[in-house]
């Protein structure tokens, strides 16, 4: 147990600082978001009837930790497969799960630079006061979204071990999520049947915590789904990539790019 | 006849190429998945705001993603052939230097319009949107337009592509840029007043308003101010893209930096 969570600490670590000095990444998280910040402060700030520039800012930075995770996350397998380090990997005697949780997470982290960003750039050009509600709940609720989001990013990278494609069908989800995880638009008035999807995605759960820890707003439940989900997802990760594992070792494609 | 050759055939082999990395189900789920969710993002963004319309949301990002092929697939025929190691041999080649990239511009500009028009449709569909079959006609033309003056800009694109290694940042923000400005989701009056007259020098501003009143019922002479704009803001990217192409080429060459990624 104590070994398993110094390899993920040591791994998170190593990745968040490696994936910090990628400008696509850092581009992906820090100055994307500010793209759909920058549209949602235009569009809210036209009418009183919109939510909050505060609301408009959190949502568009969880977007941002959605985003690196839609966009590398899915890739995750397929990067260790072009540095050539992936059958190294697989061989060690430390469990695949334990080495890939690290990366999807790290790459959910990168996202936490779009907080920052995000933020600064609302109260610096629109003005918008950054009053939080909750702080210590806020510090809590950032990183039990990151960790839900990237084991939600481990279970799309699992899913792609024996698939070539990967990281191009998880950029493929990067709109839909933001769209029915009530990012920038309430659940509410999203039609009906998208509820029960929202509900198993991390993001929305995730977007909860953070946003009513800094407005306003029961943070217990969604801290609690997002450490269910957490449990889930790397239930089904395992599962996973234990059997895609073994299928690209009988096929002997694991090296293929 | 050569230049012909090396117009269509070349650039219908760029194009195909552009498929060794990745599979054509999932190039439909960029460029129609994407834009089409793109669409329900805003229009429901708008909804929650009580701002704008459906129609105005659907006109306007299905507008925008004609950008998106011709800006990445423009960059990715320079950095793809140097990834590939192949781009000295194809500017060492005795090629015209226009028909070798305006053919390579050829199948993107194809490719957005059908982005465009299928996102026009299927979001319009999807959110109950109807546009008159009458509209159809003038709404294709005004699309043409359009992906011919994002080409213009994905030759810009291009042309840094020699020089600067992260193409795909540069690309994704001229996309971000063109969403902020053009007016997709936010009008260009409703803008701050510096922010409308740099969406007046950008490819889209004017093929999105266009659209807009062509939706509305104005006819193809109606618009056409906007659109000899729009076609004058494109030409202008593109002679200035090919003179960049030809600027890096010209360095790359004297500081042997062509293939380097």
């Amino acid at each position: 147990m104590i070994q398993g969570a110094r390899i993920f600490w040591t791994g998170f670590v190593l990745h968040f600082k490696n994936l910090s000095a990628s400008p696509f990444m850092m581009v992906t998280a820090a100055i994307w978001p500010l793209v759909y910040a920058t549209l949602a402060f235009l569009m809210f700030r036209a009418t009183h009837q919109a939510p909050s520039l505060l609301y408009a800012a959190l949502g568009a930075a969880v977007m941002g930790i959605w985003s690196t995770t839609a966009t590398s996350a899915g890739g995750a397998i397929q990067q260790q497969r072009w540095w050539g380090i992936l059958e190294i990997l697989v061989a060690s005697p430390t469990r695949l799960i334990l080495v890939l949780a690290p990366i999807t997470t790290a790459i959910a982290g990168i996202g936490v630079y779009s907080i920052v960003s995000t933020l600064l750039w609302g109260r610096l050009l629109f003005g918008v006061p950054v009053h939080i509600e909750h702080p210590l709940l806020f510090a809590v609720s950032i990183p039990a979204a990151v960790v839900s989001i990237g084991l939600l990013g481990l279970v799309l990278a699992s899913t792609f071990v024996v698939y070539r494609s990967a990281s191009n069908l998880s950029q493929a989800l990067e709109y839909p999520v933001w769209t029915i995880t009530g990012m920038l638009i309430p659940l509410s008035v999203l039609p009906a049947w998208v509820g029960p999807i929202a509900w198993v995605l991390a993001p929305t759960w995730g977007m909860r915590a953070v946003r009513h820890a800094a407005i306003g707003g029961d943070v217990g439940v969604p801290l609690l789904v997002c450490a269910g989900l957490s449990l889930a997802y790397a239930a089904i990760a395992a599962v996973l990539l234990h059997y895609f594992e073994r299928l690209a070792r009988d096929r002997a494609s694991l090296s293929l790019t | 006849m050569t230049s012909l050759r090396v117009f269509f055939l070349g650039g219908l082999i760029s194009y195909r190429a552009l498929f060794s990395w990745m599979t054509p189900s999932i190039f439909f789920l960029i460029l129609v998945v994407q834009p089409v969710f793109q669409i329900l993002l805003f229009a429901y963004i708008g909804r929650a705001a009580s701002v704008g319309s459906d129609e105005f949301y659907v006109v306007g990002n299905a507008m925008q993603y004609a950008a998106v092929p011709c800006l990445f697939a423009m960059t990715q025929t320079i950095a793809g052939e140097r990834f590939q190691q192949t781009l000295s041999y194809i500017l060492i080649s005795p090629a015209g230097r226009l028909p070798l990239f305006l053919g390579r511009a050829l199948p993107v500009i194809l490719n957005g319009f059908v982005t465009a028009a299928f996102s026009l449709l299927v979001g319009g569909l999807i959110l109950g949107v109807r546009f008159p079959t009458s509209v159809f006609g003038p709404l294709a033309v005004v699309v043409l337009v359009a992906t011919l003056s994002c080409t213009g800009l994905g030759l810009i694109n291009a042309g840094l592509g020699l020089r600067v290694r992260e193409t795909s940042v540069l690309s994704n923000l001229l996309v971000g840029i063109l969403l902020i400005f053009c007016g997709a989701n936010v009008s260009v009056s409703s803008l701050p007043d510096w922010m409308a007259a740099v969406s007046s020098w950008l490819p889209l501003t004017h093929a999105i308003k266009a659209a807009r009143e062509v939706v509305h019922g104005s006819s193809l002479t109606d618009v056409q101010g906007l659109l000899g704009r729009e076609l004058g803001v494109g030409v202008l990217y593109a002679v200035a893209g090919l003179a960049i192409i030809r600027f890096f080429e010209t360095q790359s060459r004297r500081h042997a930096t062509l293939g380097l990624a």
